[in-house]
């Protein structure tokens, strides 16, 4: 299990070094719109909100049309073999209505889409979320439902509802357990 | 030769006396100073500046390292406010070594500041019944749920009223903090604290030096010596500045939300005004600001 979280991580690093690299690459207007598009979240527009990370891509799957644009879209619900099959696995977010393609879109694969049709970035994905878990996405906006970093008076980071859940299993995983205290101090 | 017993020649030999003591007992200066120093409440402008800048060059002699002593004083229009969201935490523990370190905590003698309480889910919020030893391989363990105790910023603070010195008291931002100078080490205020929030230096407190943080304040996370009490100040080197204190900022689930509760807009407002909220031992009319929710 260690072994594996080392992996994971180094995995991770990679990716993060390879998107840092990346993103140098980009001219200076693209940086800013994507922080822009970032900010507004917050109901009241008081504070600043910015995002701590980009969408969690596993590696080297984004961006999708890579290998989508040469295969020719089969809208039928199936199960998935030889690519994707990990993810198949897994799925437990009511898999016994819900596929791929009520949430991911058809043609346009490097969106997700929305139960109107409306195709969505994956950095709004909580968006896509809230279809369902609206009053999540209700806490979510005011930093009650998951995790504001930063300042309390002034500018806030978020996570998207995607850095703690697993969109394909959402349920939060176990964790170890910090050692206990080595004195009892007990509550009287 | 008459005898000279008058009062002022009384106080006179005595405080010789005791200055006498204090030199034979091998200290320097400094240490004098610092023995006769006044209660923080007390001391001017000029007084602090002084008294901070020759910590910080203590501390860097102890730990080769430079430091920052803050003491900031509260915002205007700010009451600090906490809640805790039971229905998300998991009990992992990872706020208690966050706040051990940001707080320069003995490692050993371990002091920490924040115990988190494991009860079970059939028997609800029980003190008598709770674990504070739980260690399975990994939480949530099934049938329990957790809660994490440390000070409760109370209102009313019945640590405050019982301190014979007035060592101990709440700031006007909400924040009870100890002037460890001048805490006499009684642990009365320890007995009064219904929620074991207050911990007492029974050893030489001891933090290694790659390990200490060195950014600090006065009534907050500067080192503390043998003798004295301390507990949690809502991280008041980091609120005091804005920041979200080190649990805020390091729970996996997302269950600790801090701010301030005269700004209608705060997240701790929205949950006062949406949540189902409660306080520990309410019965007890100690005013916690550290609320209770759930979330879910
Ligand atoms: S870090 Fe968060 S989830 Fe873990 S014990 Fe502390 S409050 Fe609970």
């Amino acid at each position: 299990m260690k072994n594996q979280n080392k992996k994971l991580s180094v995995l991770f690093l990679a990716f993060f070094t390879a998107m840092a690299i990346f993103s140098g690459c980009l001219n200076d207007n693209k940086i800013d719109q994507i922080n822009t598009e970032m900010q507004s979240i917050q109901s009241d527009g008081k504070y600043t909100e910015i995002a701590v990370e980009q969408p969690p891509f596993s590696i080297g799957i984004f961006p999708c049309s890579d290998c989508h644009s040469l295969i020719e879209p089969n809208p039928a619900r199936r199960e998935l073999v030889e690519m994707h099959d990990d993810i198949d696995e897994i799925f437990h977010h009511d898999s016994e209505n819900r596929w791929c393609l009520d949430c991911h879109d058809t043609n346009s694969r490097d969106s997700l889409k929305l139960a109107s049709g409306k195709l969505l970035d994956f950095k709004e994905s909580y968006k896509l979320c809230g279809q369902c878990h609206g009053n999540k996405l209700r806490d979510w906006k005011v930093g009650v439902h998951g995790k504001r970093t930063g300042n309390w008076n002034g500018e806030k980071e978020y996570l998207l509802c995607v850095h703690c859940h697993d969109p394909h299993a959402p349920k939060f995983k176990e964790l170890m357990p910090e050692p206990p205290p080595v004195r009892q101090e007990d509550i009287h | 030769m008459k005898k000279d017993n008058s009062r002022r020649s009384f106080l006179k030999n005595i405080s010789l006396a005791s200055f006498s003591a204090l030199a034979l007992a091998g200290c320097n200066m400094k240490e004098i100073d610092e023995f006769l120093q006044k209660n923080f409440r007390v001391l001017s402008e000029k007084e602090k500046t002084d008294i901070i800048r020759s910590l910080e060059e203590k501390y860097k002699e102890k730990y080769d390292k430079e430091f920052h002593v803050s003491a900031k004083p509260a915002m205007e229009g700010v009451l600090f406010g906490y809640a805790l969201d039971l229905s998300k935490c998991i009990g992992c523990r990872k706020c208690v070594y966050a706040c051990s370190e940001e707080n320069n905590q003995s490692r050993e003698p371990q002091i920490q500041w924040i115990q988190v309480l494991q009860m079970e889910k059939e028997k609800g919020i029980d003190f008598a019944h709770s674990n504070i030893h739980y260690n399975p391989e990994k939480v949530p363990e099934e049938g329990y749920f957790y809660v994490p105790v440390q000070c409760q910023q109370c209102e009313n603070p019945p640590c405050v009223k019982v301190c014979p010195v007035k060592a101990t008291w709440k700031e006007p931002d909400g924040i009870t903090v100890v002037d460890y100078n001048w805490c006499i080490g009684c642990r009365y205020c320890m007995a009064a604290c219904p929620y074991g929030a207050r911990h007492f230096n029974w050893g030489e407190p001891n933090v290694p030096a790659e390990e200490i943080n060195t950014n600090m304040h006065y009534l907050g996370n500067r080192p503390r010596m043998k003798g004295v009490v301390e507990k949690c100040t809502f991280c008041i080197q980091r609120s005091r500045e804005g920041k979200y204190p080190a649990c805020v900022e390091i729970c996996p689930v997302g269950a600790r939300k801090f701010g301030n509760l005269l700004d209608p807009n705060s997240e701790i407002r929205y949950i006062l005004e949406n949540k189902r909220v409660l306080v520990l031992k309410q019965e007890l009319n100690t005013q916690p600001k550290f609320y209770y929710f759930f979330g879910v």
